[in-house]
């Protein structure tokens, strides 16, 4: 009875389970799908790195196909039809409902560093264009068989299951000793690309710069084509699976640790489940743990796994996490898709080594660009890259954006208004992202120091470079000077001293072209070589004449089978030349030349001169 | 100095010279060979390295030197036109053929070697003269600009054509013109005791008019304002060779005592050279205190005068007291005048009374 007498009236209410699809359903922002605009670029997005996922790490070189059309309009919302198309692995005709229509957790406690939002984005995006438009999807796969299955299908949201509209079989044809393979999912949805349009080219553009090896074509509803093209054909070594490490476990997966495992007594246990845990180790920890050896894990008490994950996470003798599960870009591949996407007349990259928070190791690669048709803006350009997905919303709430400002750029040359980039990549089992929203990186230490430390790596490199090009300006002169005088003061000695003959210059200056409206190919052409014994000072000049586009070139020096590079591969923006003086003695001097993008040839000059003295 | 010795002197100046420009090219030439940048190196003659020496009463360069070489990016366009410059003035000397400084800048587009303007060659040539440390007019370049030269003096030519042939100089009552031919020729006899250098036109003419050649016993010369080298030249032969004592008259302002100065002392931009002054001339006037003392008409100095006067006083070619003292007549008294302010008193007024008075003062 209430104070006042009267009965207190009950409110019943009715609970029951929520399946994980109706779990998004009611709480899509959680996956990105905040509003409308955001909405066709996250649906984009996930489908894109569904099908990097579904190339990339089997070994297969992405193609990927985006077309976004407009269906139609009315006073609320625009309705368009996404349609994107890979060749990827494909997936195998039975699993196709499931793999889709359902929301499917991975019960796996294994690390692997994985792309996507939760493994579950392109169910989501199914789910929201459902949900939006009341329309089925269509997919189309096969895995290389002589089949290709289609299906319209969708998602019963209360019961998480796939729906299935109708299945047809179709013939994949054989060309030539394939058989496609891939899948194609068109869906149609809800929502805005006018206020889009800008963040999923930037989006594409950037997975364009971290996935070099990926050719990537995109329609959009105004049927403008856009095409990221790749440049390279090496695909980075898959991430390894591998046991979780004992600093970065919690209650939760020990308990699914010890339902799955054989081992019977505690030291098989840590030796067995546990990233860089030997014998010796496993009874090492129990020693200082305190924990008998024989104990059987599967008997621990609730109490007893608490005790144990905070003595797992105190112990100090465990080895840290090598990077085996870890996917990194690696120098030479981030080189290619900076050069590729940017176009700069400087690029530094670099790779750190291997490092761990709480548990977790990660990895981070810095790379910077400047010039060329890198955009000058009033700060200095800022890339971020997850897990090789680029992050293209709410940069200023992110670390990166936050150490990139406390840097002192102008110890670094670096001055307001130059056309200079800064990428970070940071690639991990856990991201630490700040959010829900996962566009923004929070402020780990470790993590930080590690993204300052490369960011100053690669600046320093940059600095260099751009002390060094201001001082070869400041000594450039055109040594054909040489050329034009030298024969006159060889020629009037001679007269003056009755010779008729006069002497050879040759041995104090000799001028060489080495390349002469030469268009360049897909694959490095090396020059003629020049003989660079009789010259204490070598320069080299050269010119990209072509109208449009760029080139790639590098100088190396020879002495026997000793090859060193002299200038590194930098990339010729058309209409921009390359004068500097070579340091060092070499028998002979090459240029070697390539196009920046295949099948896009340019036309260079190349001349090398040499000075006596 | 033998008439024998005065040929023989030229003769031997300019083989000399033809030489000197041989074993620069052979220089060259060899190190070219060699795998060696040509280089010559050549006195400064950068401000820091000029001086005024009391002891040959001239401005010198002093011992700093510079080096050109072909090596050096900035060197290679001056280097290449004074190898050039070389050869063309070798080639002129080979053809006992003279040339001007004009004459050069244009030839030198015949042969490809391009001069920016005339500026440009005429330093090359300053640059020569450093580098075979002798006059331009050694290896005949000489200027255009001539003066006159009036007076019983026998010469005899020796340039080609004329060899051997004999003039006197009183032959033409206008003067006769200060050419290569008269700058190189052997003086064979004269009855004059003195040499009377005259800035102005119109002075030398009544100097004519009035026969003060014979009266005083002079040779005479016009300068026409500055006097040009190959006329420097030539009152310093009749200075030292014949051993005549030289008058120099200009007007009185700071530009005539600087005429007249030129003569005696030389210039900075000729500080690399020796022939050029005649150490003991004396300017014999008109001085500033000449205009008081013969109430000559004047007129006052200007803001570039006085300017001009102040820069006098502390150049040290100007010590001794005829300098000082007629610099500060002139401050004081702000005003200058003219040559042609004596026939004020009379045409011959400036021959009759100031030339005789003036020149026993002087002794």
């Amino acid at each position: 009875m209430s104070s006042n007498g009267k009965e207190v009236p009950r409110i019943s209410e009715t609970f029951q389970e929520i399946s994980p699809a109706d779990f998004f359903y009611r709480n899509r922002e959680i996956a990105g799908f905040t509003n409308p605009a955001r909405a066709i670029f996250t649906a984009i997005r996930e489908l894109v790195e569904n099908s990097l996922d579904a190339t990339e790490p089997m070994g297969i070189l992405p193609d990927i196909y985006i077309r976004l059309t407009l269906d139609g309009q009315n006073e609320t919302a625009e309705t368009y039809t996404l349609r994107v198309m890979d060749n990827g692995s494909g997936i195998p005709a039975h699993q196709m409902p499931l793999a889709l229509g359902q929301f499917l957790f991975s019960s796996k406690y294994k690390l692997k560093q994985a792309r996507g939002t939760f493994g579950l984005g392109g169910t989501m995006t199914i789910l929201y264009g459902q949900i939006t438009t009341n329309k089925p999807v269509m997919v189309f796969s096969s895995t290389g068989t002589s089949r290709i299955v289609e299906y319209r299908l969708m998602i019963d949201i209360q019961r998480n299951k796939p729906i299935i509209l109708d299945r047809k079989i179709h013939v994949n044809p054989q060309r030539g000793n394939e058989r496609w393979h891939g899948t194609i999912i068109e869906l149609h949805l809800e929502g805005s690309y006018g206020q889009a349009s800008s963040k999923v080219l930037e989006y594409l553009k950037q997975t364009a710069i971290v996935n070099p090896y990926a050719n990537i074509t995109f329609i959009d509803p105004k049927g403008r084509f856009y095409k990221f093209e790749r440049t390279v054909t090496e695909i980075p070594r898959p991430p390894k699976e591998t046991e979780p490490h004992p600093h970065g476990v919690d209650v939760e997966t020990i308990q699914r640790i010890i339902r799955a495992t054989n081992a019977r007594n505690m030291r098989d246990f840590m030796k067995n489940n546990f990233h860089r845990v030997g014998d010796k180790t496993a009874a090492e920890f129990l020693k200082v743990a305190g924990i008998p050896e024989k104990a059987n894990p599967k008997r621990l008490r609730p109490e007893e796994i608490v005790a144990l994950v905070q003595k797992m996470r105190e112990y100090k003798g465990f080895l840290p996490p090598d990077a085996s599960c870890l996917s990194s870009l690696g120098e030479d591949l981030l080189r290619a898709g900076v050069l590729k996407e940017l176009e700069p007349e400087f690029v530094a990259v670099k790779r750190r080594d291997p490092s761990t928070y709480s548990g977790h190791p990660f990895i981070v690669e810095a790379a910077i660009a400047y010039g060329g048709k890198v955009p000058a803006k009033d700060e200095v350009l800022l890339y971020r890259f997850a897990n090789k997905i680029p992050l293209v919303y709410d940069e200023s709430g992110d670390v990166c954006w936050k150490i990139v400002r406390s840097i002192n750029w102008r110890r670094y040359n670096v001055s307001p208004n130059m056309p200079v980039a800064v990428l970070i990549h940071l690639c991990s089992t856990k991201i630490p992202y700040k959010t829900v929203g996962k566009e923004i990186l929070s402020d780990q230490a470790e993590v930080s120091r590690e993204i300052l430390n490369a960011i100053r790596e690669v600046a320093r490199e940059l600095a260099m470079y751009l002390s060094r090009k201001e001082r070869v300006r400041r000594q450039v002169r055109r040594l054909n000077v040489f050329a034009r005088y030298l024969p006159k003061i060889a020629e009037f000695s001679a007269k003056l001293s009755g010779v008729e003959k006069p002497p050879e210059t040759d041995r104090l200056y000799r001028s060489q072209v080495v390349f002469k409206d030469f268009a360049t190919t897909n694959e490095f052409t090396e020059s003629e070589p020049f003989d660079s014994r009789l010259y204490k000072t070598v320069l080299v000049h050269i010119i990209n004449k072509h109208e449009t586009n760029a080139v790639n070139i590098k100088v190396v020096g020879l002495t026997g089978s000793y090859l060193t590079e002299l200038i590194p591969e930098s990339t010729l923006t058309s209409g921009s030349e390359i004068y500097e003086t070579l340091r060092g003695n070499f028998k002979q001097v090459k240029v070697l030349a390539k196009s920046s993008k295949p099948d896009k040839e340019g036309l260079i000059d190349a001349y090398i001169d040499g000075v006596g003295e | 100095m033998s008439k024998d010795g005065v040929k023989r002197s030229v003769v031997e100046k300019k083989a000399s010279v033809q030489r000197n420009l041989e074993t620069l090219g052979v220089k060259f030439y060899k190190e070219i060979e060699q795998g060696v940048f040509p280089w010559v190196e050549m006195k400064s003659r950068s401000i820091d390295n000029i001086f005024y020496s009391p002891e040959f009463r001239q401005y010198i360069l002093g011992n700093k030197t510079v080096r050109r070489s072909a090596r050096v990016i900035s060197h290679l366009r001056p280097f290449t036109q004074m190898v050039w410059t070389a050869y063309f003035v070798h080639d002129l000397l080979q053809q006992r053929k003279t040339s001007t400084l004009r004459d050069v800048y244009y030839s030198a587009q015949a042969y490809d070697i391009a001069f920016q303007d005339q500026a440009e060659s005429d330093n090359i040539i300053t640059d020569l003269e450093t580098v075979v440390e002798s006059p331009r007019e050694s290896f005949n370049v000489y200027p255009e600009e001539r003066s006159a030269v009036f007076g019983d003096l026998t010469i005899q030519y020796t340039v080609p054509g004329y060899e051997n042939r004999r003039t006197n100089l009183s032959s033409h009552p206008d003067g006769m013109m200060i050419g290569p031919a008269l700058t190189e020729s052997q003086f064979i006899e004269t009855s004059a005791d003195k040499v009377i250098v005259i800035e102005k036109g119109a002075m030398f003419t009544r100097f004519v008019e009035e026969n003060v050649h014979k009266k005083f016993n002079a040779i005479l010369i016009y300068t026409a304002g500055q006097a040009p080298r190959s006329t420097r030249y030539f009152i310093r032969r009749l200075n030292q060779e014949l051993g005549l004592p030289t008058y120099i008259f200009s007007d009185a302002d700071p530009w005539g005592m600087h005429i007249a100065m030129v003569i005696i002392s030389g210039s900075a931009n000729a500080a690399h050279l020796r022939e050029l002054t005649t150490p003991d001339a004396k300017w014999a006037g008109v001085w500033a205190t000449d205009i008081v003392n013969y109430k000559l008409p004047s007129e006052q100095l200007n803001e570039i005068d006085i300017k001009r006067l102040k820069e006098l006083k502390s150049d040290p070619r100007y010590t001794g007291g005829l300098w000082q003292r007629e610099i500060d007549t002139f401050v004081e008294l702000k005003r200058k005048c003219e040559l042609e302010a004596f026939s004020r008193y009379g045409l011959t007024h400036i021959v009759d009374k100031y030339l005789p008075e003036r020149l026993k003062e002087l002794g």
